[in-house]
């Protein structure tokens, strides 16, 4: 088994999270970058979610790929993405209740994730079960990173909180003329940070840039 | 074999749907009962927090020192006591609930709430002292509220602004959310959430339109 974590194989896992990153470079998955991150925690909790799924529904498509009809091979796909979802949920409300009291609807939108279909169009159809599970695995924590990047800035500035503690909400700051503010929780600055975050990563690394 | 004949396709997707139907039935009829359990505890641990008993881990043995009694309010104001299962969903349920509680030897009464908030369900737990008029404390939760904004309704800051406010004016419910700086009544009115407008407005009528069933109650003192 040393082919495991080959050279090729490292890279399937470690582009994902940064140089095709499928938020930042192939902009999918927007709708819920820009829903759950006014809070860390949620943020996290359903970056680990994606990250689960996603490996999971590779790894099951992979498996069907060669049996899976062409003519509906997109509604097999979701017929699996939302089986999975279904049953995370439900064991999420039997043994982690306030988990999935937190996530409430944001566990049943991971079905409509962009990331999740284009990850088994693009690759589970065509790569065998392993490789497909470090894709999925890879491009979830890319999306986390992401979701986790925005959803810092977005709290501190906005509520000047992290993960519900308190960092900047004190008499001295709001002495000198400091405000926490209230436009970073709009839907809007999400899309002003991810842009932002697309920005610093097409001027670091000049391939990105088309000609 | 030919994966794009219509029979294979036909027969594909059929085999397909029926497991998937068999799975997901499985799951939930396994989990059932355990989740159930979890919604029970959660009620209760809600109507606990109203009482400002926090973070239990044991909701029922907390549930029993409270002396938490399930009553029902007849249309005439007087109390029943409540026979039948524990109500997890009260916008489902068409009897009139009160809690009646005991927390430091003082007699609390507590009243769930529903109503709708932005994008879906808002409820909550409204605690009152024995003079069935002074908020004691309260309890807000949300199905789906955005959060950061309509979902600060859940926040200890929102929730322990209701203290002490006044819920009857004469025999119309008073008690009620306003927009942020626009209180003009603070004895019966608390600061809405900046950015929660309608989820706020929610707020105000789940109270109003819920606390108006219990006026009898409200009003008679024994």
């Amino acid at each position: 088994m040393g082919n495991l974590f080959s050279a090729k194989n490292k890279e399937v896992f470690s582009t994902p999270i940064s140089m095709n990153n499928p938020v930042t470079i192939q902009v999918l998955g927007i709708c819920s970058a820009l829903a759950v991150t006014s809070k860390l925690e949620p943020a996290i909790v359903m970056g680990l979610s994606v990250t689960i799924i996603t490996a999971f529904a590779n790894v099951v498509i992979s498996l069907l790929r060669k049996t899976v009809p062409n003519r509906i091979r997109i509604i097999v796909q979701l017929v699996v993405v939302a089986a999975l979802v279904t049953i995370v949920s439900e064991l999420l409300k039997a043994f982690a209740y306030d988990v999935s009291v937190q996530l409430s609807v944001y566990v049943g939108l991971i079905i409509t994730n962009c990331i999740l279909m284009g990850r088994l169009e693009a690759f589970a159809m065509a790569n065998g079960p392993w490789e497909s599970c470090l894709d999925g695995i890879g491009n979830g924590l890319g999306y986390a990173k992401v979701l986790v990047i925005t959803a810092f800035f977005r709290e501190l500035l906005g509520s000047g909180t992290l993960l519900g503690f308190n960092v900047l909400n004190y008499e001295a700051l709001k002495n000198i003329g400091y405000m926490n503010n209230g436009l970073m929780l709009m839907p809007p600055m999400a899309l002003i940070i991810v842009a932002c975050l697309i920005w610093y990563q097409r001027a670091k690394h000049k391939e990105l840039q088309e000609k | 074999m030919n994966t794009n004949s219509n029979a294979y396709t036909i027969i594909y997707a059929s085999v397909m749907v029926v497991i998937v139907a068999f799975l997901l039935a499985f799951v939930n009829s396994t989990l059932r009962d355990q989740q159930n359990k979890n919604i029970e505890l959660d009620t209760k641990k809600q109507i606990l927090s109203s009482l400002g008993v926090k973070g239990v881990k044991d909701a029922d043995a907390a549930f029993q020192q409270v002396e938490a009694q399930d009553m029902i309010v007849a249309a005439d104001g007087s109390l029943a006591p409540y026979e039948g299962a524990f109500v997890t969903n009260y916008a489902n349920d068409d009897k009139n609930h009160v809690f009646v509680c005991k927390v430091d030897g003082q007699t609390k009464y507590v009243i769930p709430v529903y109503g709708a908030g932005l994008w879906g369900a808002i409820w909550g737990y409204v605690a009152l002292n024995d003079d069935k008029n002074t908020v004691f404390g309260t309890f807000f939760s949300h199905a789906s509220e955005t959060p950061g904004l309509g979902a600060e309704i859940a926040a200890d800051w929102f929730q322990t602004q209701f203290q002490g406010k006044q819920v009857m004016d004469g025999t119309t419910v008073a008690l009620g959310v306003e927009k942020n700086g626009k209180v003009e009544r603070p004895e019966f009115q608390v600061d809405g959430v900046s950015g929660g407008t309608i989820t706020s407005k929610g707020v105000d009528a789940m109270l109003k339109e819920c606390l108006a069933n219990y006026t009898n109650f409200l009003t008679t003192n024994e």
